[in-house]
């Protein structure tokens, strides 16, 4: 016999508590109701290996496009979307499309890297990595409306950019 | 150092030292790289991830990145050690069941494990008890320094690190902060952590437990974007922002409780020891559940029988294989329930 939500009175109930503190009473609840009284949480938006998932079926349904492969590794996006991992680093320019909308949805709208980049990287990849940096801090001055930092960091990226 | 070594003692998340330890229980960050010119694990003949191994192993035991470290085949490892490997935190799941050749590096103060081969060829990890990000920060971006002088690793201008899942693409940072949050789960306020993380797109889980539901009330807070931020401003969402907030609201739960329902709050805490101290038979998991409570009075000065540091040894030593591995054989799960209630009534009963 299953329990009914004691909330809702509808759903089965699939969380069970017992509680002494601060007042001894039992609760027979449906996750959902559970999550209304405060006691679980529940994963309400996507995860983002779901939003990866999703986007790579429906662009992977598209007959063709699953078809694509990478010139260096032979992986296609069909494996790809079995899989969720890539064959190589070269698929990231062969499936530059499909990865660049996954890429936005998985990392709030991002597509470009600012973080971190190797110490032995050419000078060009260090320039570039250190002007989308600078030129993000700018728009965030701008944004802030703190210009005399907006017109410090201006600077720094003209000097960057005549190196 | 070897694995039997290690068994005895209590990892270093566990040590119950560090900022906020009274909410936070240890914090860790991640960094995913893969070499340069070889393919992916998705991809790589056995051949290629042997090589893969044997690069990143020479690497890393040949310079101050782990010239002191153990280093773990695990390939050649068997299944208890590896659970003891996981129940310390010190590789995944993923890693320990995994498949072909792979490994890991564990500093002899267990606060840095390098695990080759898992679902990157190199996964760079830092663990600490409390909240100590800005130290694991310099400490894994200082292994990396040191691996790049002699590794090219898989980088790109547009896209940063790359990495075999693109959901880790960029710095392949992962921030995780492993909080525990009895009040709140007892208040009914959990929620409200929940939507804090949610507001800072930060994902928020149940350590352990099934589903949804927490086990010993430990929850992970972890970052899910990895692109378009720098690791700082990562690390500083947590511990500037949402960490200090959550044991904030953790910490008013306790003090609410204690205030307004003392004789409930302490009949909870002493019914647990009662449990622990009694049972002839019990299983991982509830003795989790119990020490929770048991944890957070400590932390209140309402229960001083014993130490942050003993409890957690009991959390740590009563997990399967830590238990099994002390106790120097296998055990089926029912022996297993017997054996370690007596190991807790051992370590817990007042002598007679």
């Amino acid at each position: 016999m299953s329990l009914v939500c004691q909330r809702c009175q509808q759903a089965k109930a699939t969380v069970h508590i017992t509680d002494t503190v601060p007042d001894k009473r039992e609760l027979h609840l449906c996750e959902e109701c559970a999550e209304k009284e405060g006691v679980i949480i529940k994963q309400h938006h996507q995860s983002t290996n779901e939003i990866l998932q999703q986007l790579i079926k429906h662009k992977a349904g598209l007959g063709a496009a699953g078809d694509l492969a990478c010139p260096n590794c032979g992986m296609t996006v069909r494996e790809f979307q079995l899989k969720g991992q890539l064959g190589c680093s070269h698929d990231y320019e062969a499936f530059k499309e499909l990865l660049t909308q996954l890429i936005e949805r998985a990392h709030e709208g991002a597509t470009h890297h600012v973080g971190k980049v190797p110490a032995t990287a050419g000078e060009t990849v260090r320039k570039h990595a250190g002007l989308l940096r600078l030129r993000r801090e700018l728009q965030e001055a701008i944004e802030q409306e703190n210009y005399e930092h907006a017109a410090r960091v201006r600077d720094q990226i003209q000097a960057l950019e005549s190196v | 150092m070897t694995i039997d070594e290690l068994t005895p003692t209590t990892g270093e998340w566990l040590r119950g030292v560090g900022s906020m330890s009274d909410v936070v229980i240890s914090s860790r960050i991640r960094l995913a790289r893969n070499l340069a010119d070889r393919p992916f694990l998705a991809t790589a003949s056995a051949t290629e991830r042997t090589e893969i191994y044997r690069c990143l192993a020479d690497a890393i035991t040949s310079t101050s990145a782990g010239s002191d470290a153990l280093l773990v085949d695990i390939e050649q490892t068997d299944t208890l050690d590896r659970e003891v490997l996981v129940e310390r935190h010190l590789v995944s799941r993923q890693h320990a069941n995994g498949e072909g050749s792979r490994g890991v590096t564990i500093s002899p103060d267990e606060t840095r494990a390098l695990m080759i081969n898992e679902e990157d060829h190199l996964r760079i990890q830092a663990l600490r008890s409390g909240l100590e990000l800005e130290a694991l920060w310099e400490e894994v971006s200082g292994v990396d320094d040191t691996l790049a002088k002699r590794l090219a690793f898989a980088f790109d201008p547009q896209f940063g690190y790359l990495t075999a899942c693109p959901t880790n693409v960029g710095t392949g940072i992962r921030v995780s902060v492993m909080l525990h949050l009895p009040a709140l789960k007892l208040t009914k306020e959990i929620e409200r952590v929940a939507r804090a993380a949610r507001d800072m797109h930060l994902a928020v889980r149940g350590m352990h437990g099934e589903g949804t539901d927490a086990l010993g009330d430990l929850y992970q807070l972890s970052n899910q974007t990895t692109l378009g931020k720098t690791e700082e401003e990562i690390i500083g969402m947590f511990s500037e922002t949402i960490v200090p907030k959550i044991v904030e609201y953790e910490r008013t739960a306790r003090d609410s409780l204690a205030q307004h329902s003392p004789y409930q709050l302490d009949d909870k805490i002493w019914r647990a020891y009662g449990i622990l101290v009694n049972a002839r038979r019990i299983g991982s998991e509830e003795t989790q559940a119990l020490l929770s409570p048991i944890r957070m009075a400590i932390h209140m000065e309402r229960f001083t029988s014993m130490s942050v540091a003993a409890l957690n040894e009991l959390l740590l030593h009563t997990q399967p294989a830590h238990l099994q591995k002390l106790h120097g054989k296998t055990l089926e799960g029912e022996q297993r329930d017997i054996v370690r209630a007596e190991y807790l009534r051992s370590r817990l009963a007042p002598s007679p």
